[in-house]
């Protein structure tokens, strides 16, 4: 059967070791809408978005990205994948051996023929897209968390992905960071149209940046839905999870 | 036994199973090292290696090599005097640091001081998930980290190993000429005359060998690490110990090699 959204997953399965994490999970993401994949810690959610940009390949099952499989792919032919479908880290990742605006240009010097001004220019422009003007010469270490945050995303879209992988966006940040990272999940996804697909199990910010919930339990996906539905959803871990977050 | 196994860092698994999925992950390693050869080779990311494993251990190997040559010149000369040999100090000297000392020495100093440093260095990035960032980012770590630290081991070694191989020299004559009673003169002219090609050959080929395995040790080592500071730590010590004991059990068959040729 045809894949039908830009990212979807078809029953994966992964394990570590004899424990198994993923246990036949299938998940549609639509083109340009916003998923959450909700779940506890340990509950698998971090290594199902591994899967969805080829960092991680499933023992069994597949990965459709914008239509093509890509869970069987070598490492060189998945840089086209990666170019498309950008990832923030749980720990934002930056290269904490250079500055803000080489971590962002780093993409861009790699995939692109782009002369140094307009590297410049796209590392400026980026950085005003997540609040970070004049950043550019700080390095990781000389930065607060939710500065790391946005310097991560920045460095995603360096190369105007189609598609944003955030693992565990806010874990780590105060109430109005939190706050404020979740807006800019939303306006990102509002002026930009990309297809984002959030990890998290902070409930709160769930029911801001989510058009979508996917709820991950145990290996497998319990509950698909709109924030309303889930809301009104009547499978009682689900509503056990909510409730105690 | 596992728990012996997992003490040593065998993640549960015993010995056997663990050394073979060691060499198989090796393997896999040298394999993709061998794939990149082929592709674009980062000469600014080579340089940058070079300086940090050449140029920063000139001291480290300056110093172990000048006091090796001299204690070297103080037992042979001690010994050499009980036979009336002692002005022959300088050849034996010169042959052991060409063909043994200079190369197994160095590549012991460089093992311990780069190939703990390159195994902190990837570990750290491991485990904070920049060799993920690098792979999201569509860039081969293999292409990025491990290939310019091999080729900047692979040309800087032996480089260091002639530099040794020379101040090592130069310490025994400061022996010879200091404490053995032995002119200068003759000290060098009968290592120039003592001295053959193959003894520097034989020397100096291991070092690739030697370089090889040390950036393989290392990188593989900083790849496969685990579970945040604790883990790049052990990491690190395998590296010193493993490229350790490989550097010396490979020298007795490397030696026999070149012995043969």
């Amino acid at each position: 059967m045809e894949p039908t959204g830009f990212i979807e997953c078809r029953n994966l399965h992964k394990s570590f070791g004899d424990k198994p994490v993923l246990e036949g999970v299938s998940l549609r993401i639509d083109r340009g809408e916003t998923m959450v994949i909700l779940g506890g810690s340990g509950s698998g959610k971090t290594v199902l978005l591994k899967h969805m940009n080829g960092l991680m390949n499933p023992e069994s099952g597949e990965v459709f990205v914008d239509g093509h499989e890509i869970s069987r792919l070598e490492e060189e032919d998945l840089r086209e994948v990666r170019k498309r479908v950008a990832m923030v880290f749980q720990g934002c990742a930056l290269f904490d051996s250079l500055t803000v605006a080489e971590n962002i240009a780093y993409p861009l010097l790699e995939h692109t023929t782009l002369p140094p001004a307009a590297v410049r220019e796209r590392v400026e422009e980026v950085l005003a897209l997540v609040d970070l003007e004049g950043s550019e010469d700080l390095y990781p270490a000389e930065m607060s968390g939710g500065m790391k945050k946005r310097a991560a995303l920045a460095r995603a879209l360096a190369l105007k992905p189609s598609g944003l992988l955030y693992d565990e966006p806010t874990t780590g940040l105060d109430p109005i960071m939190t706050h404020r990272i979740n807006r800019l999940i939303r306006d990102l996804q509002m002026k930009l149209g990309v297809t984002s697909v959030v990890v998290t199990h902070d409930i709160q910010s769930a029911f801001v940046v989510a058009e979508r919930i996917a709820f991950l339990r145990g290996g497998r996906i319990r509950f698909v839905g709109t924030r309303e539905e889930i809301q009104r959803s009547s499978d009682v871990i689900v509503q056990e999870f909510l409730i105690g977050g | 036994m596992r728990e012996t196994a997992e003490r040593w860092g065998f993640r549960g698994l015993y010995p056997v199973e663990a050394a073979s999925e060691y060499v198989g992950g090796m393997g896999l390693l040298v394999y993709e090292v061998l794939r990149c050869l082929s592709k674009r080779w980062e000469g600014r990311l080579i340089l940058d290696q070079m300086e940090h494993i050449g140029v920063r251990s000139l001291s480290i190997v300056t110093l172990t090599a000048v006091f090796t040559g001299m204690v070297l010149a103080l037992q042979m000369g001690n010994y050499l005097a009980r036979f009336g040999a002692k002005p022959y100090v300088g050849r034996i000297l010169a042959v052991s640091m060409l063909r043994e000392m200079g190369p197994v020495l160095t590549a012991l100093m460089i093992g311990g001081r780069v190939g703990a440093g390159i195994t902190a260095e990837i570990g750290s990035m491991k485990v904070t998930e920049q060799i993920d960032a690098l792979r999201s980012l569509g860039v081969n770590p293999i292409q990025k980290l491990v290939l310019p630290r091999l080729i900047a081991l692979l040309v800087m070694l032996p480089l260091l190993t002639v530099l040794a191989d020379l101040v090592a020299v130069l310490g025994g004559l400061f022996i010879g000429v200091t404490e053995l009673s032995v002119s200068a003169d003759f000290y060098l002219n009968s290592i120039v005359q003592f001295v053959k090609f193959q003894d520097l050959f034989s020397g100096l080929g291991k070092t690739f060998f030697f370089a090889f395995f040390i950036a393989m040790i290392a990188c593989y080592n900083g790849l496969e690490a685990t579970g945040g500071a604790d883990g790049v730590g052990r990491a690190t010590t395998k590296t010193v110990v493993t490229a350790s004991i490989t550097i010396l059990v490979s020298d007795f068959f490397l030696t026999k090699l070149f012995l043969s040729l």
